[in-house]
């Protein structure tokens, strides 16, 4: 089936005329007729029509493409998955969004996450909650839930999600796919809804490694439009694609594969090291022991920016509006109704964080674990070149089984949270199965090098051969 | 820890309204998600840094030419209500 493939893979059989890419888009949208009902991964369809222009660069021309509904398209609804932005209409393209029009990708359609990206199951969107693809009774994971579980169920080849505290990488390993966090400034941020700008970065969800770096490719460089861009020359990511992990020191974090941890997931890991081992990558151990402190400096750091980007949504200049006799209580009911519980949950702590005689001890103390989560970091990429762990402390959980109690949801993103704090680079990819659910392994990579990541992942989906797809009819 | 008066005034801080309910209930929850959060206070960092942002944050300046327009109607376009060319509002006093 055409909707199985990856868009390499599409590209050259549509390079060589095996079909046209209208078949291609046809294949697709009927996959999404036929499994879109059990998986709810878009929020909003859109159709386009091929592009006959042979002279485009990169391999993405006519590959159906999904985009996370936090990102801006021009004159298609962006809602955020949110009743505040319910009718909401861009009026520019994100800056990734105008690369991929460029590359003539054929847009799917936007996909449901929790509301603003706050969320790890997807469960947060005021619109309907997305499934996962190998278990419809479980969730996706999320914040980017809907681009993960339609790149696993087949609904696009390949998406964009975004990735704050593991919003890609958390939803690529509950769904079996890979997902990439890039550098920190690395990928325009333009057009992006902001959650919290220090750590927000967009990044590729796409079957298999190699469309990874490619996607990379096509949305990486620097943009004016965002000043947190960083201006250096973007690699050819697509010539990390090498097997050749000889030499390369690997180093496990040791407090990441301790406690906590599934056993489950424990042994697929670890089998997976095992096999990157006996490709001749050197496997050390390494300690950051500061990194348990990362959950709780994030959930005090994320939720105060966020407070602060969510005050723009007053009811004034766009979005919903609630009526009322006066500005103030305008406002009031405005974010009220139209902000979901969680999205509040976040606003309130942020505040409270930020507000006197609490700032120093909870947001100013954050900032400074940050600091030494970074000096962690560097410390055991003195020891590693890549530093690895498995990306969630368990697989894919049940819909409803965390939605009472938040900060057991918040929990699961222990082992992604160090990546966007130290603004360093972070894949996950599929590494096997844990009582039939997907495991992903997480690769982390020093400050801008994307390559090394890249290279040892993909030695490492060529060595597991994880080859599983989840049975959805 | 926190309590019920303080997430009302947190909330009106936010311009939020939170019902009866809620509150008692944002109470309960904030006070779990703070108690794990104080955490961090077990580590002594006066002689650290804090950190904003992971990459060095530099002024981004230009000339100033305007050379992307937005044209007012398209400003308008999302606008709950408007008039005149403008974003229209409550009435504040």
């Amino acid at each position: 089936m055409l909707y199985e493939l990856t868009a390499y893979e599409l590209n050259k059989k549509l390079q060589k005329k095996e079909f046209s890419s209208k078949e291609l888009t046809d294949a697709v949208n009927s996959r999404i007729e036929s499994v879109e009902k059990n998986v709810d991964a878009y929020v909003t369809f859109i159709e386009g029509k091929p592009d006959n222009n042979d002279n485009v660069a990169g391999i993405f021309r006519n590959i159906p493409v999904a985009v996370k509904d936090n990102i801006c398209t021009k004159g298609i609804k962006t809602t955020c998955s949110s009743k505040i932005l319910e009718n909401y209409v861009p009026i520019y393209d994100a800056t990734v969004v105008k690369k991929l029009k460029e590359a003539r990708v054929a847009f799917t359609g936007k996909t449901n996450l929790d509301e603003f990206a706050m969320g790890s199951s997807t469960e947060n969107s005021a619109f309907k909650i997305t499934k996962n693809p190998w278990d419809t009774k479980r969730v996706p994971g999320g914040s980017s839930g809907g681009s993960a579980a339609a790149v696993a169920a087949g609904e696009c080849i390949a998406a964009l999600g975004s990735d704050t505290g593991g919003s890609i990488r958390q939803p690529a390993s509950f769904c079996g796919v890979v997902g990439m966090k890039p550098t920190y400034g690395l990928v325009s941020r333009y057009g992006l809804v902001a959650f919290a700008s220090s750590l927000d970065q967009i990044g590729p969800i796409t079957k298999d490694v190699t469309d990874c770096a490619h996607l990379l490719k096509a949305i990486a460089g620097h943009d004016a439009f965002d000043s947190t861009s960083l201006n250096t020359e973007i690699p050819d990511y697509p010539k990390a694609l090498t097997s050749n992990v000889k030499g390369l020191k690997i180093g496990v974090i040791k407090e990441l594969v301790a406690e906590g941890i599934e056993s489950g997931i424990e042994h697929v890991f670890s089998e997976a090291a095992k096999k990157l081992e006996s490709k001749g990558a050197q496997i050390v151990e390494v300690s950051m022991p500061h990194i348990e402190y990362a959950l709780p400096a994030y959930y005090l750091i994320a939720p105060s920016e966020a407070s602060s980007n969510l005050a723009r949504f007053d009811g004034v200049r766009y979005g919903f509006r609630a009526q009322a006799e006066d500005l103030l209580e305008m406002y009031k009911k405005t974010r009220s109704v139209g902000f979901g519980e969680e999205v509040k949950r976040r606003i309130m702590l942020g505040t409270y964080a930020l507000s006197t005689g609490y700032f120093e001890a909870y947001y100013g103390q954050a900032q400074k674990i940050r600091t030494l989560i970074i000096e962690d970091f560097k410390k055991a990429f003195e020891k590693a070149d890549v530093l690895v762990s498995p990306t969630t402390p368990s697989t894919a959980f049940e819909i409803g089984e965390k939605t009472d109690d938040p900060l057991q949801m918040y929990l699961s993103d222990i082992a992604t949270i160090p990546a966007n704090l130290a603004g360093i680079p972070a894949i996950s990819v599929p590494c096997g199965l844990s009582e039939g659910l997907p495991v992903g392994f997480q690769i982390m990579g020093k400050h801008l090098d994307e390559m090394t990541v890249l290279k040892t992942a993909y030695a490492l989906e060529q060595t597991i051969e994880f080859k599983e797809k989840p049975k959805l009819n | 820890m926190i309590d019920k008066k303080e997430v009302e005034y947190i909330a009106n801080l936010a311009r939020l309204e939170v019902s009866e309910k809620e509150a008692k209930k944002f109470t309960s929850q904030l006070g779990v998600i703070l108690e794990h959060v104080a955490k961090i206070s077990e580590i002594g960092t006066k002689e650290i840094k804090p950190t904003s942002h992971a990459v060095e944050i530099n002024n981004v300046l230009r000339e100033d030419k305007v050379d992307n327009e937005v044209s007012k109607e398209e400003s308008l376009s999302n606008a709950p209500d408007s008039e005149e060319g403008a974003f229209k509002v409550p009435r504040i006093i």
